[in-house]
């Protein structure tokens, strides 16, 4: 049975498996490292909307520094946005409260705690972890949008425009208004019926779902929105709500904020690092509205700019960007006539427009004014109120905050009513935001905060020390545990240990994945089930010790053991994914690092370990293994 | 032929029919508890208001309590948390009035009434229907793994298995939730997470034994299905110990360690644990053995005759195979070479 050129089990790995072993743990080693190095104080200037960052930006930021003898550390300019570390928070704060006072409503200026990584580290792509919000502190909010509440404004904005289409098609019809969920028009006779029922097919059967009411008194016809209306909708006032938070957010200058669609109707938003929650809450919770108005364009608006006085009859306003601008006091139309706003390509000219269109109401007063106007400028002001509750003599005060901004200001064509363009937008960017404010302003979805959880600054350094103190010294009992019970095996299991430590962190690092305290549990969870892979080798190799030689009963435990370790890690990581799938943030935390522990301890438990025990016992006669 | 009966051997599954009273007796008493007394809910499931804020110097709750019910909070729930200067307050879900307001609210009320500077530490608040989504979610997940539990060891092992590791999870997850009924340890989403590596750690464990069982059925001539299973339990008895005890000490340094938020979670896992590692040696198999798992159900077409060959033997086997491979890619690489 056995051949003529007998083999002995000898235990050796090639070369390439040293390799790799290798390989990985510098990659580990360099890709943990950056997490040790910690943050510096920093400062964070991006543009307000519509406003880019030049040379000059530059020089006016390092000026302002420079004339209130702040040491700054060093100075990027990177993807449009500036970024100013200090050597101690003094300055960051100093700088901060003095760049926004100095740069105004073009900038928006954020504490932020920049990585001090080296930059052989980051030019290698190494980052230190990403922590969540339970250990940096910070505010999140998972906010509701009222689609039932959207859809039906969706429905009362389209009332003016079926009764203006019947009164032109002389259809006689009944008083009717807009119901939550659908538009019932009553007719006075049944030849009305007939003529306003086919009226309404031809202009609306792309939105509405038409259906003649044989359930109501009268001759009457029932308009629904089709799904595919109901969608879109659905999809605006999202969107809508998302651009106004974004709007809102970067009024408060947070670092790097987070703002994103959840599930069909929920918008999450989180704010790393922000200490006055109380603030935060009241910014999130204004309201919009726009006015359409004409300027004024006798007065000087530079003059009005610095002497602080307007002229009688207008007001002075701004930009976004800060350019002054007079209105007259007049306002033409306001936010509720808007009916809709999209922004679309011209096709005369193929650049960028928006098109608007405004109720009944709206439209007769449009179209009064810009008779009279042809030739002269309208711009649109958007106006945002809230209540913020600021501290006065040491008392809190509630105070209501108005802020204006002027976002489009144009010149009038032609006259026109309920239907209009606003052309010469210098990009589809620019096209589509106007349009999203214009949105805003006028009609979004009132939406709710249905969950927040907020973590104050010590709460979050607290979770951090609890984090590290409980890994380290659950990692170091399991350290004392494995040797007490297996001497140099177990010491070996411990490098493993070490080495899957350091691993779990390096990927974690790669992944940007976000750290919680959740996932901090994950990981010390893994260090005391990662070396049930290396229990299982060992005493399954002290086991057929009894029965064979050293270098057999070595080959056996890693052999035999590997079916069973394979097995019960597939069924955790099993485990693991329905968490993740499952987990909203923090869970989610814990489900990453769990699932990340148990692939990377399989490579440190059983490559890693074999590894070494190969280099030392393998090939070679012993007598007694130290186990 | 392995050496199991040459070592002392426990009778484990002598006392299964014990065991499986004791399981009995302990999943009763934790249905009683959760019928009884419930789960202490927390805000993550009913929806609510948390509010944890920190003093400089220890506060007396009851004046705390007062200046919370003048300022119109007469249900809040007030707690020390962890420490003397730290106080966690609770707020049910209130209508018509959403938590930014009402979290502002109790703050500002708790710093007019303190005259020193008091910090936020923590807010958390859960709407009512997300709570309920929450429920529904956790609930779900739990299903969602044992259902695929079941699939897998049924693939990977046979249909009793199957239904024995099953057992033995739904067994540890009820005896975990009486814990936290009887205990009244607050209920949170945490804990969801804990129960499901729960499951992850106790069928990680069943696993491991019923591998060796499987083996042992190919293996030994013994014809006994009890003994055989019997003495598997015995051959992972250090192991089951030894994995269960490393788990033990960092799950108590957590708990210890790692601060209030997280001590449910340790907890649950804690008991999960040690439930677990007496479910896999008892619930699985015996409920496996008791569905008559036999020794042909795990002899699905073996390669060869492999009881006569000695331990030594099959490891030579196993090892010259792979040596012949190793060298049959070598010859081939050498003949492509050549070419």
């Amino acid at each position: 049975m056995f051949q003529t050129q007998q083999k002995v089990i000898s235990n050796q790995y090639p070369a390439w498996k040293y390799l790799l072993l290798i390989v990985i743990t510098v990659l580990g080693i360099t890709y943990a490292m950056p997490n040790i190095f910690g943050d510096d104080p920093a400062v964070q200037i991006s543009p307000a909307k519509s406003v880019e960052f030049n040379q000059q930006t530059q020089q006016q930021v390092a000026g302002i520094l420079q004339n209130a003898n702040i040491d700054v550390k060093s100075s990027v300019f990177e993807n449009g946005k500036f970024l100013i570390r200090f050597t101690n928070t003094e300055d960051q704060l100093k700088a901060k409260s003095l760049l926004k006072e100095e740069m105004g409503r073009t900038a928006v200026v954020a504490l932020n705690l920049a990585p001090a990584t080296p930059a052989w580290l980051s030019g290698v792509g190494g980052q230190p972890m990403y922590l969540g919000l339970d250990l940096r502190g910070g505010v999140h909010f998972l906010m509701d949008v009222d689609m039932e509440a959207a859809v039906e404004k969706a429905y009362q904005r389209n009332v003016d425009e079926i009764k203006g289409l019947l009164r032109e098609q002389k259809v006689r019809y009944l008083p009717f208004e807009a119901e939550k969920d659908k538009i019932e028009i009553p007719f006075a006779s049944d030849e009305y019926f007939q003529s306003g029922l086919q009226a309404l097919q031809t202009e609306f059967a792309d939105r509405f779902i038409i259906a003649p009411d044989d359930a109501a008194a009268k001759p009457s016809v029932m308009l629904t929105f089709s799904d595919a209306t109901i969608a879109e909708t659905q999809k605006y006032a999202l969107q809508q709500n998302i651009t106004t938070l974004r709007n809102r957010i970067n009024e408060l200058g947070v670092a790097e904020p987070v703002i994103q669609q959840q599930g069909d109707r929920r918008i999450v938003v989180q704010l790393p690092g922000v200490q006055d929650t109380a603030r935060a809450k009241e910014i999130l919770g204004a309201t919009a509205t726009l006015e359409f108005r004409m300027v004024d364009e006798k007065g000087d608006a530079e003059r009005a700019a610095k002497t602080g006085f307007a002229p009688s009859n207008s007001t002075l306003q701004h930009f976004r960007d800060g350019r002054p601008i007079l209105l007259q006091r007049q306002i033409i139309v306001s936010g509720e006539n808007v009916v809709n706003a999209q922004s679309s390509i011209d096709p005369q000219q193929g650049s960028p427009m928006v098109s608007v269109s405004l109720d009944g109401a709206g439209g007769r007063k449009m179209l009064a004014t810009t008779k009279k106007n042809i030739g002269n400028r309208m711009a649109v002001l958007f106006i945002e109120n809230r209540v913020e509750t600021i501290e006065v003599n040491g008392e809190k005060v509630k105070k209501r905050i108005t802020t204006k901004d002027v976002i489009n200001a144009a010149v009038i064509r032609g006259q026109f009513a309920d239907r209009f363009q606003i052309t010469g937008l210098d990009s589809p960017q620019e096209a589509q935001d106007l349009a999203l404010l214009l949105r805003a302003g006028a009609l979004a979805a009132p939406m709710e905060i249905v969950e927040e959880r907020t973590v104050g600054p010590s709460m979050g350094q607290d979770n951090i020390n609890q984090g590290f103190m409980s890994v380290v010294i659950g990692f170091v009992l399991v350290l004392i545990l494995m040797v007490w019970r297996y001497k140099f095996f177990g010491m070996i299991a411990n490098f493993a240990l070490m080495l899957n430590l350091v691993i779990i962190i390096a990927v974690l690092s790669m992944l940007q994945a976000t750290l919680t305290l959740p996932g901090i549990a994950g990981i010390v969870l893994t260090v005391g089930m990662a070396v049930d892979a290396n229990v299982l080798i060992f005493e399954r190799i002290r086991e057929e010790l009894k029965n064979t030689s050293i270098q057999s009963a070595i080959y056996a435990g890693y052999e035999k053991a590997f079916v069973t370790i394979a097995d019960a890690n597939i069924t955790t990581l099993l485990a693991a994914l329905v968490l993740f799938s499952f987990g909203t943030g923090p869970i989610k935390g814990f489900a990453i690092t769990l699932s990340i522990g148990i692939l990377t301890s399989m490579f440190t438990a059983i490559l890693g370990t074999r590894a070494i025990i190969n280099w030392y016992y393998g090939n070679k006669r012993v007598e007694k293994l130290s186990i | 032929m392995s050496t199991a009966t040459e070592t002392k051997m426990i009778n484990f599954m002598g006392q299964r029919f014990l065991a499986v009273a004791l399981s009995a007796v302990m999943i009763i008493a934790s249905l009683a508890g959760l019928w009884m007394k419930g789960l202490n809910f927390g805000i993550d499931f009913t929806g609510g208001t948390l509010i944890e804020v920190s003093y400089p110097k220890p506060v007396d709750l009851n004046n705390l309590r007062q200046d919370l019910a003048d300022a119109g909070f007469e249900e809040a729930v007030a707690q020390h948390f962890g420490a003397a200067e730290d106080v966690l307050i609770r707020i049910a879900p209130r209508d018509g009035m959403n938590s930014a307001q009402l979290s502002n609210q109790v703050m500002d009320s708790l710093k007019a009434a303190s005259s020193e500077p008091i910090e936020l530490r923590r807010v958390e608040f859960v709407g009512p229907q997300v709570g309920d989504e929450l429920t529904e979610d956790g609930a779900l997940a739990v299903l969602y793994a044992l259902f695929g539990v079941l699939i897998y060891v049924a693939l990977r092992f046979e249909w009793r298995f199957s239904l024995g590791s099953v057992a033995a999870l739904v067994h540890d997850v009820v005896i975990t939730l009486g814990v936290f009924a009887w205990t009244q340890m607050q209920f949170d989403l945490t804990v969801v997470a804990a129960l499901l590596a729960v499951i992850g750690y106790s069928l990680n464990d069943t696993i491991v034994v019923f591998d060796r069982v499987r083996e042992n059925f190919r293996t030994m001539r013994e014809p006994d299905p009890v003994e055989i299973t019997n003495i598997a339990v015995n051959q992972m008895l250090s192991r089951t110990i030894m994995t269960s005890l490393t788990t033990l000490v960092v799950l108590l340094a957590l708990f210890f360690l790692g601060g209030e938020v997280i001590s449910g979670f340790a907890a649950a896992l804690i008991v999960g644990v040690v439930v677990g590692t007496y479910s896999s040696t008892y619930v699985a198999s015996a409920f496996a053995l008791m569905l008559g798992v036999s020794k042909e159900d795990l002899m699905k077409q073996p390669k060869e005759e492999r009881d006569s060959e000695t331990d030594e033997a099959e490891l030579q086997r196993i090892f010259l195979e792979q040596e012949a491979k190793r060298e049959a890619k070598l010859a081939q690489k050498g003949i492509k070479e050549d070419e």
